[in-house]
């Protein structure tokens, strides 16, 4: 059952670094192959949450925006 | 970013340039940076146990004023604080954490926060002024550690 969202993880409200900060602190308490259901509200969030991926190797397997916020699903490396 | 390093040098004591360095070295942090904060100079202000910092639009002419005003009206008696506190009522309302909230979140992420030694005797101030897991040392250490870096930045 790797593929299930295990924990969710809402940052509405914050802005940059807190949504990453975030993300990695709830990261650190689910398990490899887990997925994080992440909302957003921070514009920005947007490229950090792909620059986020792209260097930590934790893979982001959605990221959609949708009514002036955004979703994201990660799955932990 | 395992193995990667960035090395900081924070030389302003200011409530918005108190952001960068710890912004920076948090995220850093979080992404797997080994990261380093050398303070030095009004620096250290950021590393005391009870912040009160300020920001001036003094010597800033870029700073978002919410009515245009003389400079020699911003120099008045109270205009500091007035400054300071639409400042942080703004932060606030944007999301944007407290400094103190910051340092501490940095700390969490295992930021290494490192005070000069010269400016502690310099200003006679005293570790017991600052927060507790803060090391004490001096340019040689700094240039060890940036020495090896990925990334310096000088704030």
């Amino acid at each position: 059952m790797s593929e299930v969202v295990v924990k969710e993880l809402d940052t509405s409200g914050l802005s940059c670094p807190m949504p990453i900060l975030r993300l990695k602190q709830t990261l650190g308490t689910i398990e490899s192959g887990q997925r994080l259901r992440v909302i957003a509200t921070d514009p920005g969030s947007q490229s950090d949450f792909a620059a986020f991926a792209a260097q930590t190797g934790h893979r982001l397997v959605e990221s959609r925006a949708e009514a002036g916020k955004f979703y994201y699903v990660v799955e932990k490396r | 970013m395992a193995g990667k390093k960035i090395a900081i040098i924070a030389t302003k004591g200011a409530l918005d340039w108190a952001y960068p360095p710890f912004i920076l070295a948090s995220t850093a942090a979080a992404l797997g940076y080994d990261a380093r904060i050398f303070f030095t100079f009004y620096g250290l202000q950021l590393l005391r146990k009870e912040l009160d910092l300020q920001v001036t639009s003094l010597g800033n002419p870029g700073m978002p004023m919410p009515i245009p005003m003389p400079v020699i009206l911003q120099a008045m008696p109270g205009m500091q604080g007035m400054m300071t506190m639409m400042m942080k009522k703004k932060m606030k309302s944007k999301g944007v954490v407290s400094i103190e909230q910051l340092r501490e979140i940095s700390m969490e992420c295992g930021v290494k926060m490192i005070g000069c030694q010269m400016t502690v005797d310099l200003f006679d101030f005293a570790r017991e002024d600052f927060v507790e897991g803060v090391e004490y040392a001096g340019a040689a250490s700094f240039l060890e550690f940036a020495g090896s870096a990925d990334i310096t930045l000088y704030i």
